[in-house]
C-alpha cells in the first residue's frame, strides 16, 4: 500500500516566540525548526504499517528551504522519498490554500492512505487534513490512536473526550489525523541517515500545483497575551519564594 | 447577519459546552441587532430541541434523520450543509468539541470557507467581526479576519463564553429533515467505549500537585511525588507524562482524561495548553511553578514562582511540612 504522510516544519518547542515587525507573524530569524510533533506520530504509525503490509511512505510537506532538513529525517527514519512543495511564507495561505496544494500534489500518487498529525504547533487550526480529505473527495477520521488494515479498508481507533474512545470502518482511500502519544517514536539509524542522502526529493512550486488561492482568513496581527487574571508571582530563592507562597495558601486563599 | 449555532448532543446528553455557544451566540447577535438559531442534529431528538427552545433565540432547528443516530463526519456535514443553504446564515459558530474538529472544517469547505478554530474571543467593530484566536498553544494571541461569499464559521473554545449568561426566552422548533444516502456515509462508527475502569477518581481530590513536561525525566517525578505528599494531595499529570507511561492514564487532567475542581491545584512544569487548561481551570486556587514566565499557566494562576522545579518543588514541600508541623 501507499502511504503519503503529510508533514510541517515548526519552530522548535519552548522557542522564544516575539511578534515580527509586520506584526502578522513572528520573527523566525533566530529560531530552529523541527518536526510538528502529532506528525511525527504520524509518521511513526506510516512506517510501522509498511513494515507490516509492505508498500511505500512518501513524506509530504509544504515550507521553505529549510524544511528540506526535516524531510531528511523523515527519510533517514525510513520514509521512502519525498515531496517538497517550496513555499516561504507558509503563514499567508489559510488552511483551504493549503490544503489545496497538497491536494493537487497527492492527486498523481493514487495513495491508498494518507497520515498527517492532528494540529500543528505553531498554528494550531487543526483541519489541514480533513479538508484535504474533502478537496480529494476521500473520507476521513481525526484523532486517530491505532490504524488496522482490513481488506480493502481500515478500522481505526478515535480518542473521544473524556477517555472515551470509539473504533471506526471506513474504505480506502482515506485521510486519517493521528493523535499524539500513540506510538514509540523511533530514531533514524546510522544506515538511515546515509541511505537518505541518496533517496528522491522531488520538489515542486505552488505555480505548477495551480497556483495559490488568495487567502479567504487572514492573520492581521500576533501578539502576546493580554493577562485577564492578577497572578501574584514570588521572587528571590527558591526557599523565600516557597515561604510566601504558603503564607499565602494559609493566610489569603486559605487552602492549607 | 443572522446566526446560527450548532448544539452538540451526544446519546441524548448534551455537550455542556454547547450552552456557552449559545450565550456567545446571543451576545453577538444582540450586537448586531441581528436574530439568533440554533440547531440540534440526531435521531428523535425533540426533547432536546424542545429543551433548547426555553432560551432566547428565534428558532430552533431540529436536525432529525435515521442516519443520524450516530455521529458521523459525512453524515453531519451533509445535514448541515442543506440546513445552512436553507437558512443562509452569516455566521455559524461550534463548540470547539472533538466532534466539531473532525467535520467543521470539511463543512466550511464545502462553502469554500475556512473554519476559524478555537477562537477566544469576538470583537466587532463598525459591523466587522474579529476573531480571536491563539497560536503557539496559548503563547501568543492573534486576530483573524475572515472575508469569502460564503458563512463565517467560528469554532469557540471551552470556557471562553460562560454558559451563566445564556437568557431564557421561548422559540418555535422547525424540524428540518436533510436528505441523505446511506451510500455517501462512510465511516461505519462503533459504540465507544472505555479503556478501563478508573481506579483514581481525581473529581473527589481536595489538593492536586499536577506534573508537565517540564520534569525532564520518569525519574525525576519523585520530586513532585514528595510534593503532592507533603501537601496531602492526588498527584495528577498533563497528557505527555501519561502517553510516556510514567503516570497511568487514569491520573490525567485535561480534555481527553479528567476535569477536575479541587480546592488547591498546583501545576509543576505544565506550560498550561488549552487541552490541559480546560480540565482543571475550576480550580478554586492555581499554583504555577513553571522556569517560563510567558508560559499560558501563568494566565490562569493565583500564585505562582518563576523558577527551576527542581529547586522550587523540593523547598515548597519543606515550607508546606513546617506550616503544616505548626
Amino acid at each position: 500500500m501507499k502511504i503519503i504522510v503529510a508533514i510541517k516544519q515548526v519552530p522548535m518547542r519552548d522557542s522564544p516566540l516575539h511578534p515580527a515587525l509586520s506584526g502578522k507573524w513572528i520573527d523566525e530569524a533566530d529560531l530552529s525548526f523541527e518536526i510538528n510533533e502529532p506528525d511525527a506520530y504520524a509518521l511513526e504509525e506510516a512506517l510501522q504499517l509498511k513494515e507490516k503490509h509492505g508498500g511505500e511512505v512518501v513524506v509530504l510537506c509544504a515550507g521553505p528551504e529549510r524544511a528540506a532538513q526535516t524531510i531528511r529525517e523523515a527519510l533517514a527514519k525510513g520514509a521512502d522519498r519525498a515531496i517538497h512543495i517550496e513555499i516561504d511564507a507558509l503563514v499567508s495561505l489559510d488552511t483551504l490554500g493549503l490544503a489545496k496544494l497538497l491536494a493537487a500534489a497527492v492527486t498523481p500518487e493514487k495513495p491508498d492512505l494518507i497520515l498527517t498529525g492532528l494540529q500543528s504547533d505553531d498554528l494550531g487550526a487543526g483541519q489541514t487534513g480533513v479538508v484535504m480529505a474533502e478537496l480529494l473527495g476521500f473520507p476521513h477520521s481525526t484523532i486517530i490512536m491505532q490504524v488496522e488494515v482490513r481488506d480493502a479498508g481500515i478500522r481505526v481507533k478515535r480518542e473521544l473526550e473524556s477517555g472515551w474512545f470509539q473504533h471506526i470502518e471506513m474504505p480506502m482511500p482515506a485521510v486519517l489525523a493521528m493523535q499524539s502519544g500513540s506510538n514509540k517514536l523511533r530514531y533514524a539509524t546510522l544506515m538511515g541517515i546515509k541511505k537518505a542522502k541518496s533517496k528522491e526529493i522531488h520538489r515542486v512550486t505552488p505555480v505548477e500545483l495551480g497556483g495559490t488561492a488568495s487567502a479567504v482568513a487572514t492573520i492581521e496581527k500576533v501578539y502576546l497575551p493580554q493577562k485577564s487574571k492578577h497572578t501574584q508571582i514570588f521572587e528571590g530563592d527558591a526557599k523565600t519564594a516557597a515561604a510566601q507562597l504558603v503564607e499565602k495558601l494559609k493566610f489569603e486563599a486559605r487552602v492549607i | 447577519m443572522s446566526i446560527l449555532v450548532i448544539l452538540e448532543q451526544q446519546a441524548g446528553q448534551w455537550h455542556r459546552m454547547s450552552w456557552e455557544t449559545l450565550a456567545a451566540g446571543q451576545q453577538l447577535a444582540a450586537a448586531l441587532g441581528e436574530p439568533v438559531e440554533a440547531a440540534v442534529v440526531g435521531k428523535a431528538i425533540g426533547a432536546l430541541a424542545n429543551e433548547a427552545a426555553a432560551k432566547k433565540l428565534a428558532k430552533v432547528w431540529a436536525v432529525e434523520q435515521d442516519l443520524l443516530d450516530s455521529y458521523t463526519a459525512d453524515g453531519y456535514t451533509a445535514a448541515l450543509q442543506q440546513l445552512i443553504q436553507k437558512t443562509q446564515p452569516k455566521l455559524v459558530l461550534f463548540p470547539h468539541t472533538y466532534q466539531v474538529r473532525d467535520f467543521a472544517p470539511k463543512l466550511a469547505t464545502r462553502f469554500s470557507q475556512v473554519l476559524v478554530s478555537d477562537a477566544i474571543a469576538a470583537r466587532l467593530e463598525s459591523g466587522t467581526l474579529t476573531l480571536v484566536r491563539q497560536f503557539f498553544q496559548g503563547k501568543l494571541s492573534g486576530n483573524v479576519r475572515v472575508g469569502g461569499a460564503g458563512p463565517v464559521f467560528a469554532s469557540l473554545q471551552a470556557g471562553a463564553w460562560r454558559a451563566d449568561a445564556l437568557e431564557s426566552g421561548s422559540a418555535p422548533v422547525e424540524v428540518f429533515a436533510p436528505v441523505l444516502d446511506a451510500e455517501q456515509i462512510r465511516q461505519k462508527p462503533e459504540a465507544p467505549f472505555r479503556e478501563a475502569a478508573r481506579a483514581v477518581d481525581l473529581t473527589a481530590a481536595e489538593i492536586i500537585v499536577s506534573v508537565g513536561r517540564g520534569v525532564g525525566e520518569q525519574s525525576n517525578l519523585s520530586v513532585v511525588e514528595d510534593l503532592a505528599q507533603a501537601f496531602g494531595a492526588e498527584l495528577a499529570a498533563s497528557r505527555p507524562i501519561c502517553d510516556a507511561g510514567w503516570l497511568p492514564m487514569e491520573r490525567q487532567v485535561g480534555s481527553s482524561g479528567q476535569t477536575v475542581a479541587p480546592k488547591l491545584y498546583i501545576a509543576v512544569g505544565i506550560s498550561g495548553a488549552i487541552q490541559h487548561l480546560v480540565g482543571m481551570k475550576g480550580a478554586k486556587t492555581v499554583v504555577a511553578i513553571n522556569k517560563d514566565s510567558n508560559a499560558p499557566i501563568f494566565e490562569i494562576a493565583d500564585y505562582g514562582i518563576v523558577g527551576d522545579l527542581f529547586e522550587v518543588a523540593p523547598a515548597l514541600a519543606a515550607e508546606v511540612r513546617k506550616a503544616k508541623g505548626a
